[in-house]
């Protein structure tokens, strides 16, 4: 039964993730990358991680993703359309993309992997993560929070128009 | 809720991680829109957060997981910068396109 | 007696210091009490230590301090005050003193006043630290020290870019002559372990004479001599050194700075007498450049010019002298030239300065009216150096005389030639300077005054002196004690001293023989200037071939351009030409290979980042199959 969701979900991800890569318009894409992210969720319930697959549909799905197209609205980027790269810059970047996944399976199949087919899996559970969490990782934790912060603040600095920037625009729209 | 579960071969789990992490890399390498080079980041932390919950299973270790999360909060904050330098690009190219993100050429 | 030793150079030093700092507030009345009171103190102590050292007959050692201590001996700063360095410092301080007053009447509308005194002073601490020193290092800081002050009191006023070509050419002529002395020091280092004189000549001594090490040595210090003391080949910067101010000339390039050539090998007397080479050589050049420059003197119509063609004529009467053994006797002139050429030179100071600033003697003349008091003196001057008695210049120079014509009497009559000739030229100088009528502009003879008293009173001081400072040492013939010789015959090391053994008829025929001489030049020359009323041509005019010669001084400046300038040039030229085009193009090149390089580099950087990011997918694939190779 796991094996049939296993592949079926794993075909989901990899489908999805090449459509990403193949639609043209970029939200197509955002919707794809979503859809791929479902599936990897749909993974992570398949490994009784069941805290992970609710935070990752949280963050990713919720947050991240929600962002990407907020930003593509406010920006209209979907009518920019696409501007592609050269064949030869494609082909290249195929290429160098496939003789990655080669290499990267070379080393993978190098492991001496011991599988243990059958695992106590209790490990996942909100309850088990969050006393790890709060136990041995609650500096890391508050780290996190702080690097948080400060990528707030700086999206917002970075974000923010400069000060010269709208003095001339409102001089502009003075002028008009 | 199951005590014990039946799991993949972890090799299962390499392949499909290797396959997506490919993938974004392509991602990353063919195309100019900006956005869509963000997605594809996003694209190989995932995979590679996928990879570290099931080796976390594998080896019933709670800190693979743990890792995923402090992964989730830097993408997160990855994606807040990143998203408002391109509007700042945006602002002053009216493009996201890569190719005119050549000021360092020496 | 110490203290009161290192007070003599320390005074002028201090006034230097003060006036140097503060050269631009000082006003004038407090620089000439400071720069002629330091002088005057220094001259005083002079006095002092002259008769502690004539009474007690010991000469007074000063060490200020160990200045460096080697393994086997030890350089001490320090002085000595003993018979000859106790003269001198009397010579360079009376005189110096004398010309420091003249100097505030002289210079006193110069803007540049405050800092010739303080250029004067400094003069005078390098001269006595020269003289005073006891070791050769110590008069090597002297000897450097006065080349430096000389050049900056001829380029005084640097506005003149000929003053300051002046001022080169006589430091770079020092120079040269310095490098020899300096050689001369490290032989003697090498041979005797020491730059002290008692070391030096203690060991010495015990060398026989003609000993190859001494020759060589005392023929580098004598070329530091000629350089110092303007002797051929290195005399010509001394008629240009008469571009600085006239005090100056009198001071440095007449009285003081130009004897310390004639001052060391007398000081180095010990090592010269055990080398009969060097010093045949020095009279030899003592004598040529004493003719040489006698001939030139003739036809020049600088009254300056004049003078330095003089003062080089008798340091070359010096060197004869130190050439023929007459260590006292060129001492002797060297302090009596101190006082008639300081004389002549203020004197001609004091006419210049009548006639505002004009030198040529061709629009001179008639002056004898209007400047009665530099009349006189410059009369005395005059007789003084034509040798006749009993002016000083006679005493010392017959001295000399005699001990040519005991040793040499080929450089006899030649010496005689000369003395000639200095009659000659000096009076014409005299006649066509102060007799006949005046041929300068109306501007100028209206102009015309005698100098203030602050001028006056030094020249009749130096012309009392020019008078009787022969009397310091009569000789025998005339009922005298020679007592600057037994003054000075401590200093000469035992048994080497040079002892002349001529008859009293002979002497006195002698004698007759140059004053008659000197007499009838003198007449040639009253006919020719004042009964003929003969003024020398103008510059350009034609002249005989052998006049023209001497007028152009031998084209000697022409041949040094033309044999040393030339060649320098053209070598310069070649190694210009080769760091330029070797040197500069190999570095430059160098360069420009990396600018080249870095520009065909640079299309690496595209500033694509999708080619940055390719060339890192690929670099890390790399990467991974590197690993999985080993």
């Amino acid at each position: 039964m796991e094996k049939y969701i296993f592949f079926f979900l794993s075909g989901l991800a990899v489908f999805s993730a090449l459509m990403v890569l193949i639609s043209r318009k970029p939200v197509h894409s955002v919707l794809y990358l979503i859809l791929c992210f479902f599936a990897i969720a749909g993974h992570y319930i398949l490994l009784n991680a069941q805290f992970l697959a609710v935070v990752h549909i949280i963050v990713y799905a919720g947050a991240i993703m929600v962002l990407f197209l907020f930003t593509l609205m406010m920006l209209n980027l979907n009518i920019v359309g696409e501007v592609r790269k050269s064949v030869l810059a494609r082909v290249a970047a195929v290429i160098a993309g496939g003789l990655l996944l080669v290499t990267l399976v070379a080393a993978l199949k190098g492991l001496n992997l011991s599988t243990s087919l059958s695992a106590n899996t209790q490990i996942g559970m909100t309850s088990n993560i969050g006393k790890v969490l709060f136990n041995e990782y609650m500096f890391p934790f508050e780290a996190a929070s702080i690097l948080f912060l400060s990528a707030m603040v700086g999206a917002v600095m970075i974000g923010k128009k400069e000060e010269e920037e709208e003095m001339t625009n409102v001089q502009m729209t003075n002028d008009k | 809720m199951v005590d014990t579960i039946q799991l993949m071969p972890i090799s299962y789990y390499l392949s499909l991680c290797s396959l997506l992490f490919a993938i974004g890399v392509v991602g990353v390498l063919i195309k100019r829109n900006a956005l869509v080079i963000f997605m594809s980041i996003e694209l190989m932390l995932n995979s590679i957060n996928l990879l570290l919950a099931a080796f976390s299973v594998y080896h019933n270790n709670a800190a693979g997981q743990i890792l995923v999360i402090f992964i989730m909060v830097v993408a997160a904050a990855e994606v807040a910068a990143g998203l408002s330098i391109l509007v700042v690009t945006y602002r002053k190219n009216n493009s996201i396109d890569m190719n005119l993100l050549n000021q360092l050429k020496g | 007696m110490n203290t009161l030793v290192a007070l003599v150079p320390i005074l002028p030093l201090l006034s230097f210091i003060v006036l140097g700092l503060n050269f631009k507030r000082l006003p004038k009345v407090v620089t000439s009490l400071m720069a002629c009171g330091s002088v005057l103190v220094s001259f005083v102590l002079a006095v002092v230590l002259f008769f502690h050292v004539k009474e007690a007959g010991t000469a007074v050692n000063v060490t200020l301090f160990e200045w460096l201590p080697t393994a086997s001996s030890s350089m001490g700063f320090s002085f000595v005050v003993d018979p000859i360095s106790s003269l001198m410092i009397l010579i360079v301080t009376g005189v110096g003193f004398l010309i420091h007053v003249y100097s505030i009447g002289y210079m006193f509308n110069d803007e540049g006043f405050n800092r010739f005194f303080a250029y004067m002073n400094l003069f005078v601490f390098s001269m006595l630290v020269l003289v005073l020193g006891s070791n050769y290092l110590m008069m090597f800081i002297g000897w450097e020290g006065v080349g430096l002050c000389s050049y900056l009191l001829i380029g005084f006023w640097f506005k003149n870019h000929d003053y300051n070509n002046a001022a080169k050419k006589a430091f770079i002529m020092n120079r040269i002559g310095d490098l020899g002395f300096l050689l001369g020091m490290f032989v003697l280092y090498y041979q005797f372990g020491s730059l002290d004189y008692q070391t030096v000549f203690a060991k010495a001594t015990l060398l026989e004479s003609g000993n190859m090490t001494l020759t060589i040595a005392t023929m580098l210090l004598f070329v530091g001599a000629i350089g110092k003391s303007a002797q051929i080949p290195l005399f010509t910067w001394l008629p240009d050194a008469m571009a600085g101010p006239t005090p100056v000339s009198a001071l440095i390039h007449a009285a003081t700075m130009v004897t310390a050539g004639v001052y060391m090998v007398v000081r180095s007397q010990a090592l010269f007498v055990l080398a009969p080479t060097t010093l045949m050589v020095i009279a030899i050049v003592g004598i040529i450049t004493a003719l040489f420059a006698a001939t030139i003197a003739i036809f020049q119509n600088d009254i300056k010019k004049v003078l330095a063609y003089s003062t080089v004529s008798q340091l070359g009467y010096m060197f004869v002298g130190l050439g023929m053994g007459a260590f006292t006797g060129a001492m002797f002139h060297l302090t009596t030239h101190a006082f008639f050429k300081a004389l002549l030179f203020l004197a001609a100071g004091s006419v210049i300065h009548a006639m505002s600033g004009e030198q040529d003697i061709r629009k001179m003349g008639g002056l004898r009216k209007a400047v009665p008091i530099t009349w006189l003196v410059f009369l005395i001057g005059t007789i003084a150096i034509s040798g006749i008695p009993p002016f000083s210049g006679f005493f010392s120079k017959d001295e000399i005389l005699l001990h040519a014509f005991e040793h040499n009497k080929i450089i006899w009559v030649l010496g005689i030639v000369g003395s000639l000739m200095t009659a000659f030229y000096m009076f014409r100088l005299f006649f066509l300077t102060f007799a006949g009528t005046f041929r300068g502009s109306d501007t100028q003879k209206h102009h015309l005054h005698e100098s203030p008293k602050s001028m006056t009173v030094p020249l009749a001081i130096l012309a009392i002196l020019s008078v009787f400072g022969g009397l310091i040492n009569i000789p025998g013939v005339f009922g005298g004690s020679s007592e600057l010789h037994m003054f000075l015959s401590p200093m000469y090391s035992a048994g080497k001293e040079v002892i002349v053994e001529v008859s009293h008829s002979t002497e006195i025929l002698l004698m007759i023989i140059a004053v008659l001489g000197a007499i009838a030049m003198i007449a040639f020359a009253w006919f020719r200037f004042v009964k003929m009323a003969a003024i020398p041509i103008s510059n350009d005019a034609k002249r005989p071939l052998f006049t023209n010669l001497l007028y152009h001084k031998y084209y000697i400046d022409e041949v040094y351009a033309f044999l040393i300038e030339k060649p320098m040039l053209w070598l310069s030229g070649i190694l210009h030409w080769f760091d330029v085009q070797i040197v500069d193009r190999a570095v430059n090149s160098l360069g420009n290979s990396i600018l080249w390089l870095g520009t065909k580099a640079r299309p690496l950087q595209t500033g694509n980042i999708g080619f940055y990011m390719i060339v890192m997918v690929l670099s890390i694939v790399a990467f991974m199959v590197f690993g999985l190779m080993i």
